[in-house]
């Protein structure tokens, strides 16, 4: 029989429990129907649903141009980060690297710093370089951000996996670019996917440096957003909100995915 | 020849390997330190008045800096307001001579037009453009403007200054408010720690004792908006908190207030939007610390006859101190540099350092008052994360 102190206990953590949660998700979960508003005002109550917003958002030009934006900035951003991240993650797994630990640090260096201190230094150093205003410099700086996030998603994978294999195939007769694409790479691909998903993702999130270094042609969905709610909030951002949450959760999803494929298809399977 | 293979293979894996890491390392060094390097020089370097008068320089490092003008000073100053100089160069230089002393730049005009009206070849005093020229003072100014490495914008972040003398003396009052903007940056990011800190280490120690749904439910609940953009979250909370927004309908309707409680743009929605965004950061180093502490010890404490309250204040909380205490460090650290959600929710009293660098940079081009406060932000964040770095083991946490 439990005391009446613990059950005591037992529905205070109920009760906090369920208030932290519902802070934690209600005000995601409440922006998302005012998508769906009719009203000209960003608020509650909702009068009748409707699309429009979402009509204003795909033939508003400054909207249309900001989500193709953000499309073409991201997935040069997930690429470019995709790359020098993989390669550096290989070079880093290596016993052989100098100075390997402190390497990784820097490489993680981007993930603390705060954002405007490196949007100011970028933006002096592009206004020399001719690099501002120009979809590559906000594409680098971009990059500079989500490199973090796939050094350590691939050198997650690279550590769980059998150095012996590589081996293996190495010593029966396998090239190297032969081993990283037949051996290597699909070893490694749920971790490259996620350090994918979370670049594209830092991407599409990233405001302060685009403030800095971008110019009115290359905005961004989520600098849209910024000055929209800062000037004249309309109910379009929030339909961009929603488009920017199903497209997080479905990338989420999609690395929930794999990583459960990933589980499955190692776990050792019972004995028959 | 075994032995020399082996130094060879050994040479060609570490070679390799530093192929390997080679691109990002080169591309982490152009575009992140080096950017940080350039508005680090741009805090300490002043460079205007020096390129525009670069004779005077020279005439002015043989002057003994207290009697008056020596004539080779004076055909310096006329040689450089004759040249040909940028008129943006110029005006930055006028500027920043003018910050020495009021009224330089009314000096500067008036004897460019003189020096540059005069007809080539005829003899000019500067005295006799201006009598003010004859007083070392105005000299002095410029003597002081002339050094390239300056510590005059890292003492204006914290509003300080060099007196006639050189001494570091306090700015006047009311001259600029980078002290006040400091110390609510830290009051802000020092107040959302503790919420966070009071509201996460609860929730984490429920979701490391529950099990199942509920804590699979548990922890979606602190992903779920860590994966949700945080402009979408930022957004989200101007919306709720609004003087018309649900939070103040509810209120009213309730019978709670009669008319709306002022909410946003203030320091109350600042806090607690910031509170919503970071406290996932919170949550799951303490969680993963209290993971680690074997569950079998608070019923050992209990069974050697400790109270629920004993066995928490001395087994528990001891284990998770080094996991709260990562955790405080990483909210604060992040903290003090937001810039999104003070410029979405807050008003002009909400605006922490980031706001203040941004403006200096993109509303004034004082780079190098954004520099200094941007180097002031970058010290003590540098800082903050190797302090953390050593606390936790991982500091990666915040993506697994």
């Amino acid at each position: 029989m439990p005391s009446q102190a613990s059950q005591a206990l037992r529905a205070t953590q109920i009760v906090f429990g369920s208030a932290v949660v519902f802070f934690l998700l209600a005000p995601v979960v409440a922006i998302l129907p005012l998508a769906f508003n009719s009203s000209i005002f960003l608020n509650y109550p909702i009068e009748s649903f409707s699309s429009r917003w979402f009509v204003e958002l795909s033939e508003n030009e400054t909207w249309r141009r900001s989500i193709v934006n953000s499309l073409i900035i991201g997935a040069g951003a997930t690429i470019l980060s995709t790359v020098l991240g993989t390669l550096a993650a290989l070079g880093l797994r290596s016993a052989w690297l100098p100075f390997s630990s402190t390497i990784r640090t820097v490489f993680l260096m981007p993930m603390v710093i705060p954002a405007v201190v490196l949007g100011v230094g970028l933006q002096m150093l592009y206004v020399r370089t001719g690099l501002s205003s120009t979809y590559l410099g906000v594409i680098i700086a971009h990059a500079v951000l989500c490199v973090p996030f796939v050094v350590v998603s691939v050198s997650g994978s690279l550590n769980g996996m059998d150095p012996w294999i590589e081996r293996a195939a190495a010593s029966l007769g396998a090239p190297p670019a032969r081993v990283f694409r037949f051996v290597t790479l699909p070893t490694i691909m749920p971790g490259l996917v996620t350090g994918m998903v979370f670049a594209f993702a830092t991407s599409l999130d990233e405001v302060v440096l685009t403030l800095f270094v971008a110019g009115p042609n290359q905005r961004t969905l989520a600098r849209q957003m910024f000055s929209s709610i800062r000037e004249n909030i309309s109910p379009a951002v929030a339909a961009a909100a929603f488009v920017m949450i199903v497209g997080t959760l479905s990338l989420a999803a999609l690395v929930g995915y794999i990583r459960w494929r990933r589980s499955k298809a190692v776990s050792p399977k019972p004995q028959a | 020849m075994h032995g020399y293979f082996a130094v060879r293979s050994a040479l060609r894996a570490r070679l390799g390997a530093i192929a390997l890491v080679a691109p990002l390392m080169c591309f982490v060094l152009f575009f992140f330190f080096w950017p940080l390097a350039t508005m680090m020089q741009a805090a300490v370097t002043d460079g205007t008045v020096r390129g525009v008068l670069p004779e005077t320089a020279a005439a002015l490092s043989d002057w003994d800096g207290e009697s008056g003008p020596t004539a080779a000073m004076q055909a310096a100053l006329i040689a450089d307001l004759r040249a040909p100089a940028q008129q943006m160069d110029f005006g930055d230089a006028v500027r920043r001579l003018n910050s020495e002393i009021s009224g330089f730049r009314s000096l500067m005009s008036r004897t460019a037009t003189a020096v540059r009206g005069a007809p080539e070849g005829s003899t000019l005093t500067l005295v006799g453009i201006d009598q003010r020229w004859g007083d070392p003072k105005y000299w002095q100014a410029i003597r002081r403007a002339m050094p390239l490495y300056t510590d005059r914008n890292l003492l204006a972040a914290v509003d300080l200054t060099r007196d006639a003398r050189g001494h570091i003396a306090q700015a006047e009052g009311g001259a600029s408010a980078n002290r006040q903007i400091l110390t609510r940056t830290f009051v802000i990011s020092a107040a959302v720690t503790l919420l966070c800190a009071a509201i996460g280490l609860p929730y984490a120690m429920i979701i490391a004792a529950s099990g199942g749904w509920v804590r699979t439910l548990l922890l979606i609940a602190v992903l779920l908006p860590l994966w949700t953009s945080l402009l979408v979250r930022t957004a989200a909370w101007f919306i709720l908190l609004q003087n018309e927004g649900i939070i103040n309908d509810t209120l009213i309707a309730l019978g709670l207030t009669d008319a709306p409680v002022q909410l946003i743009f203030n320091r109350t929605g600042v806090v607690i939007a910031m509170t919503h965004v970071l406290l996932p950061f919170m949550v799951l180093p303490i969680y993963s610390g209290l993971l680690a502490i074997p569950n079998n010890l608070l019923p050992a404490a209990a069974s050697l006859g400790a109270t629920r309250l004993q066995a928490f204040r001395h087994v528990l909380l001891p284990l998770a101190f080094p996991s709260l205490m990562s955790g405080c460090l990483l909210v604060f650290m992040v903290a003090l540099g937001y810039y999104i959600t003070p410029a979405l929710v807050g008003g002009a009293e909400e605006q922490m350092i980031s706001s203040v660098i941004a403006f200096f940079a993109t509303g004034t081009a004082n780079w190098g008052m954004a520099g200094a406060l941007g180097f002031i932000l970058l010290a003590v964040t540098t800082l903050l994360y190797f302090v953390y770095g050593r606390l936790s083991r991982s500091p990666t946490m915040m993506i697994n």
